[in-house]
Order: C-alpha cells, then structure tokens, then sequence
C-alpha cells in the first residue's frame, strides 16, 4: 500500500503549486484596471522547497540546533516589479500576464503529462498485463 | 483544500462582472453625449467606473465571492467642466441664451469602451484556458 500512497510522487504537490500559480495570474489579469493594484508572483522553487525532504543533518549533541527551513513563514509570494510604473498605482501589465499565464497553462499540462504516465502505469501494474 | 481551479472560474467571473458594468457607463455616457440640458446642474455628467480589488474575507458576499477577484467599487460623476454654451435658439435655453451640453468627449469613450471590451476578451481567455486544463484533469483518470 506504501508504494501506491507515493505513486504520484511530487507531481501531485506540484500540480496543486501550479494550480495556485494560475490563480494568481488570473486575479492579476483581473485586476488590470483597479487602481493601486499590485501585481503578485508565486515563488515556485520556494513553495516547492517545502515539500522537498530536508536532508537531515546528523546532531552529535544535545546543543545541536536542529534543520531547519531557512524561511518557515514563506509562502513564495511576491511583487513584481513593473517595466513602466503605471500612474494610478496599478503594476499589472497585462502583456506580461498573458504571456505567464500562457506558460503556467505549459507548465500545468507538463505536470498533467507525468501525473498521467503515473496513473497508467499503476494501471498497467494493476490489471498484470 | 478542494481542487482550485474553480476559483479561477470565479476570479474570471467578477472581472466579466466588473468590465460589463463599465461598458454599460460608457454605452450609457455614449448615448447622453449630444444632451443639453437647461442648467448646469442637470447637465448630464460621464460617469466613470472605479475598480477595487477583493482582498479580504469581508469583502465577500453574494455576487462577488472570490478574493482575488475585483468588483465594482463606485461609480463617479466626471468632474470636467460642463460646457456652456451660447444657443438662443434653442428651447432649453436659459435667461440668457445659454444651454448646458454633457461633458462627455466621444473619442475618449470609444477608446474607454475598445479598452473594456479587450479586458473582457482577457478574462474570457483566462477562463477558458483554466476549463481546457480542467477537463484534461479530468481526463486523467482515462488515461
């Protein structure tokens, strides 16, 4: 059962990453026309590093401080920084989101991509073919 | 936490919501833009639409329940002047031969309306995107 609970392996998690991401981007592209908007990023290499096992570092001594993670309260958002600041505050350039959003949608299909090589295989495994 | 794609159904959702609201002001301003009017006060003014981001739990209620999503925050009178101008002649013209025409440059508003309806056209995009994406979700369990 052990290795059917991590079949997906850390596909799963990234889909979900990549799914966050998306919303991002479709809030950002929404927000194209409110004032003072700021346009926000997931950090996906840091909201992944959460999900990564933390290689143990091995204490000799009761003092040893334990791994920790480096930034236990990211949660990988951040600003963008505008090519051309707008007047009313706004910093969603929205040639910008596009082309994101574009490629999450890739990277989102990559994802779909693995995590459907996974399921028929375990598809494969399951009917002994 | 459920699967989230919906949320950008939703976030989409508002933005539809809030651009057609803004093309309704603009049809709106467009269609008043030869009125005149016997005073400056009943002069019709344009109305503009301000935008406002839905950041807060509170903010969430019936109509607009995604944050992140943007709503219509109010609906402004523009404050240009209101042009007066010298018309004896016509039948609502005040004591001294003036009417008041609504301030509204047509120019300015067709460009506002293509900039609304090119948003729109985003958001549809968006959403669509996120139902292709969905439904190759779905999908997976065929594979």
């Amino acid at each position: 059962m052990d290795v059917l609970s991590n079949a997906l392996g850390i596909h799963e998690k990234a889909l979900r990453v990549r799914n966050q991401r998306m919303e991002l981007l479709a809030r950002n592209i929404a927000n194209d026309d409110t004032p003072h908007f700021k346009a926000r990023e997931l950090d996906f290499k840091s909201v992944m590093a959460e999900f990564q096992p933390a290689d143990n570092m091995s204490s000799t001594h009761m003092t040893h401080f334990p791994h920790a993670d480096e930034n236990p309260d990211d949660d990988g958002m951040r600003y963008r920084v505008p090519f051309s600041a707008s007047v009313d505050g706004n910093t969603v350039e929205l040639s910008v989101e596009q082309a994101k959003y574009g490629k999450a949608a890739a990277d989102y299909q990559a994802t779909l991509s693995f995590l459907e090589n996974r399921v028929s295989s375990i598809r494969k495994a399951l009917r002994g073919e | 936490m459920a699967m989230s794609i919906d949320n950008i159904f939703g976030i989409g959702g508002t933005a539809l919501n809030a651009q057609l609201v803004r093309m309704n002001n603009t049809a709106s301003n467009l269609a008043n833009a030869g009125t005149t009017a016997p005073s400056e006060k009943e002069a019709y003014r344009g109305k503009r639409t301000v935008f406002k981001a839905l950041m807060d739990e509170e903010m969430i209620h019936a109509g607009a329940p995604y944050i992140g999503g943007v709503k219509v925050d109010k609906i402004v009178d523009d404050t240009k002047p209101i042009p007066r101008v010298f018309d004896p002649s016509n039948p609502l013209a005040d004591g001294e031969g003036f009417v008041y025409q609504a301030n509204v440059n047509e120019v300015t508003e067709m460009v506002d309306l293509m900039a609304a309806s090119r948003s729109y056209q985003n958001n549809v995009e968006v959403v669509n995107t996120a139902r292709e994406l969905m439904m190759r979700t779905l999908d997976m369990i065929k594979a």
